[in-house]
């Protein structure tokens, strides 16, 4: 029986063979039911695209409108296992809203599948997943070179892609690359060393999979840097159960490090301590825990916790309201300077507003270029400016703390996914500084006497072309003035005001 | 216990603790699909483990169709006791006014009527706004894209263009007035692992899973258990006991059984890694129509 669980992304563009790779691993891994292996013959020659053989790829093809149209159009996934392990395939389709559902699919994943046709060469939207995977944390990669067969089996044509990829995945930092020459529909290099390119020293597709690290029992984390005993824990509060008087617990999922009975935590966004005194884990009562693990903890005394607090063990982060982000959106509505939606980071959530776009990614160059908004697939770096104070990780350092997705108040749909890349910490310990110049004293210097103009009405009424027409005025005529405008002010010192 | 050779359940179940708890937090009234298969069984051992000391805080919603096994409505009743649980049991009653039954109505117009119109009945009359179900997305093609929190739109609709992108661990659960969602913490996990699990686990399960004598006739080479004595027999039709056991559960006339040896947990283990038929092809309703899962989930089947 598998005793690991390893997350894949496979992705690649149209036609590369990227179903019918996925359906051969499913059939070869005997992951096929008899019954469906039955319907499969029948899809072939109703359907197939290979005439007289098995259509791999029709095993994968789900929604009715996309077997129609002979094209996936939202992240798919698939089971399969091995003595060894068990693997959970996301599946990205390649073309329409790419970025979207490569996104998706890579933000669990522990290595991402890039396939190529080894007769066309690496395209420019393969290189596109390639920066994307790695964006979202991907830190070990499969390059198949498929369809070998169309380009004569050509030692060459393989490393002329595998060179190409490795350049690429280079500008990434530390990341790890196999590459695998392959015939997906005949099966060559993916569970079956190939005879006719008996010149790959390397391993099969299944066991370049069977080989990758599985990064730490975190379902979420990246490769640790750190050994897990030594990083922090971080407990993210989902519910705080109150089953009667005498028991008080808090319930989430344990991130960073391991947590033990006796350890001091603090609310890190209450600044209050207290001692593990329980720890609840799957299987009841235990002494510890380690991260990825659903648990509940009592504390040895009571504090203020609710959900979306975060219970730490030292060094105990900050909280922020101020934060740069890389952000992929995925909304057919932009994004702009401007504009507030709901932050989900862990399982907190607050007003976020977009005070900054500091650029927009060329994916083919992989550098930012300036931009006023964000579109739909692109991605971004913007700064955003929260309403309440909230506790970030980078996302580099843990996926699980540092990533967040943006939600439309009005719609209420996930339009933007966030990964943290620099957290701004709160100013603490603030005191009121009395200054010497007063109203009177700027009154004086003037020489005019001081008044407030109030426009109040609804919103859109008017009020801010009015204001702007009587400064005018009264700029006209010498004198000093200064608009504060609803809109404006959000911006900044009052970002956390609402509209009702 | 989870054994360490086994230890990608770990993961599995920690993942799907972490989605009952969001699907609760993020709940007015959440209510759990309980329809009494291991996938429910398997459910119901997580909810409780989830809020563990606290009792499982929303109901269980059973849709009785009248046609369950009986062993299916004792065993239910019988877990609802043992574990102090509170269960809300809804039928159509505008079916059951009109008689709907398996034998005089097509396997699409019983299931429509019996289970999805049923379904969006209880929902609707409880006021539940969060149904967390036992459904995986391995267990038919239309399901491999469903997302773990998905939004329903006022009728209880599917729609598969308004899913949300789901990233990481974070399942947005925002609904406007009138939409509700559906939830599946079991997404990942194979039929494989439920019943690696569930031995595990030590989860009790309905006995019709287990290979037993039985009376059985075979119909268009499917195999009928007769439950009780509502079940029409055609002319030389004549139930003689067979050794059989059901892979999945539903209503009797509608469930095909499996000639099988079977008799315990680990016997059907292996007989799973040998054999290879899928799961589902034990449902006789899902045969109609090509793509019929997804047809039946745009109108609200679960
Ligand atoms: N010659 C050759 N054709 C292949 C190979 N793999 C896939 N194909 C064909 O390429 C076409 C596109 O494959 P498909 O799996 O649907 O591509 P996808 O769009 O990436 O999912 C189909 O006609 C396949 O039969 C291969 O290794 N060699």
């Amino acid at each position: 029986m598998p005793a690991e669980l390893l997350r894949v992304l496979a992705c690649g563009s149209v036609d590369d063979g990227k179903s019918t790779l996925i359906g051969r691993l499913l059939y070869e891994t005997d992951s096929v039911p008899d019954d469906t292996m039955a319907a499969l013959a029948a899809d072939s020659r109703r359907f197939g695209t290979v005439p007289g053989a098995l259509d791999f790829a029709l095993l994968v093809d789900g929604l009715a409108a996309e077997r129609e149209q002979g094209v996936t159009i939202d992240v798919a996934y698939r089971y399969f296992q091995t003595p060894r392990r068990r693997f959970i395939l996301a599946d990205a389709p390649g073309h329409q809203q790419y970025t979207r559902n490569m996104a998706t699919g890579a933000s669990l994943a522990d290595v991402a599948i890039l396939l190529v046709d080894a007769a066309a060469g690496v395209q420019i939207q393969t290189r596109r997943h390639a920066a994307i995977a790695s964006l979202m944390g991907v830190r070990q990669f499969i390059l198949a070179v498929n369809k070998m067969d169309l380009a004569g089996f050509d030692p060459a044509a393989f490393a002329a892609a595998r060179d190409t990829i490795a350049a690429l995945l280079a500008r990434f930092g530390d990341v790890a690359l196999t590459a695998i020459p392959m015939v997906a529909r005949e099966g060559d290099n993916v569970t079956r060393a190939s005879a006719r390119m008996a010149w790959h020293d390397g391993p099969t597709l299944l066991a370049a999979l069977e080989q990758a690290v599985v990064p730490t029992p975190v379902p979420t984390a990246p490769i640790p840097t750190a050994p897990i005993h030594d990083a922090p824990a971080r407990l993210p509060v989902q519910l705080v159960l109150r089953p009667d008087a005498a028991f008080r617990g808090y319930a989430g999922t344990l991130r960073g490090g391991a947590l033990a009975v006796g350890d001091a935590v603090v609310n890190a966004r209450a600044g209050t301590s207290a001692r593990i005194a329980r720890l609840i884990g799957a299987n009841g009562e235990a002494d510890r825990a380690g991260p990825g693990e659903a648990v509940t903890v009592t504390l040895d005394h009571e504090i203020d916790v609710s959900r979306g607090d975060i219970l730490a063990t030292a060094p105990v982060p900050e909280a922020t309201q101020q934060i740069t982000a890389r952000v992929v959106w995925m909304d057919a509505t932009d994004l702009f300077r401007g504009r507030a939606y709901l932050l989900m980071a862990g399982t907190a959530s607050t007003v976020a507003t977009v005070t900054e776009i500091a650029g927009r990614m060329d994916l083919d160059r992989v550098a930012d270029e300036p931009a006023r908004a964000l579109s739909a697939n692109e991605i971004g770096t913007v700064t955003l400016s929260l309403a309440d104070p909230l506790v970030l990780e980078p996302y580099a350092t843990d996926r699980a703390l540092g990533g967040f997705i943006l939600i439309d108040r009005l719609t209420r749909a996930t339009v933007g996914a966030g990964m943290t890349t620099r957290i701004q910490p709160n100013g603490r310990a603030v005191y009121w500084h009395r200054l010497d110049i007063d109203k009177a004293a700027r009154a004086a210097l003037k020489g005019q006497r001081p008044a407030v103009l109030w426009f109040t009405g609804l919103s859109g009424a008017g009020k801010s072309t009015i204001a702007n027409l009587v400064e005018q005025r009264l700029h006209a005529r010498g004198l000093h003035t200064m608009s504060l405008d609803g809109d404006n002010v959000r911006h900044g010192l009052n970002r956390d005001l609402g509209f009702s | 216990m989870i054994p360490p050779d086994a230890a990608h359940l770990s993961v599995l179940e920690a993942e799907a603790l972490h989605i009952v708890r969001e699907a609760a937090a993020q709940s007015a009234r959440p209510v759990l699909m309980y329809s009494i298969g291991k996938d429910s069984s398997v459910l119901l051992h997580l909810a409780r483990k989830a809020f563990a000391p606290a009792p499982v805080p929303f109901p269980l919603l059973h849709i009785d169709t009248t046609w369950k096994f009986r062993d299916m409505i004792r065993f239910r009743d019988a877990t609802v006791a043992r574990f102090g649980l509170r269960l809300h049991v809804h039928t159509n009653p505008d079916g059951l006014a009109r008689a709907v039954n398996p034998f005089d109505h097509d396997p699409s117009t019983y299931t429509r009527i019996m289970k999805t119109e049923a379904l969006k009945q209880a929902l609707d009359a409880g006021g539940y706004d969060c149904a967390i179900g036992g459904a995986r997305r391995e267990e038919e093609r239309a399901r491999a894209k469903e997302r773990i929190f998905s939004v329903r739109g006022p009728g209880h609709v599917w729609d598969p263009k308004r899913q949300r992108p789901e990233l990481w661990q974070l399942y947005n659960g925002h609904r406007a007035p009138g939409e509700t969602l559906r939830v599946f913490p079991l997404s990942n996990w194979t039929e494989r692992d439920v019943w690696t699990y569930i031995l595990a686990e030590g989860i009790d399960v309905v006995p019709l899973y287990f290979a037993a004598p039985r009376p059985v006739v075979e119909r268009n080479g499917a195999l009928i258990v007769v439950d009780d004595d509502r079940m029409r027999l055609l002319p030389g039709e004549t139930p003689a006991p067979r050794m059989v056991r059901f892979r999945s559960l539903g209503c009797y006339p509608l469930s095909a059984a499996v000639a099988s040896a079977a008799a315990d947990l680990p016997a059907v283990l292996a007989e799973m890694a040998a054999s290879r038929a899928s799961e589902r092809a034990g449902r006789l309703i899902d045969f109609d129509q090509d793509a019929s899962m997804e047809a039946k989930k745009r109108e609200g089947y679960f």
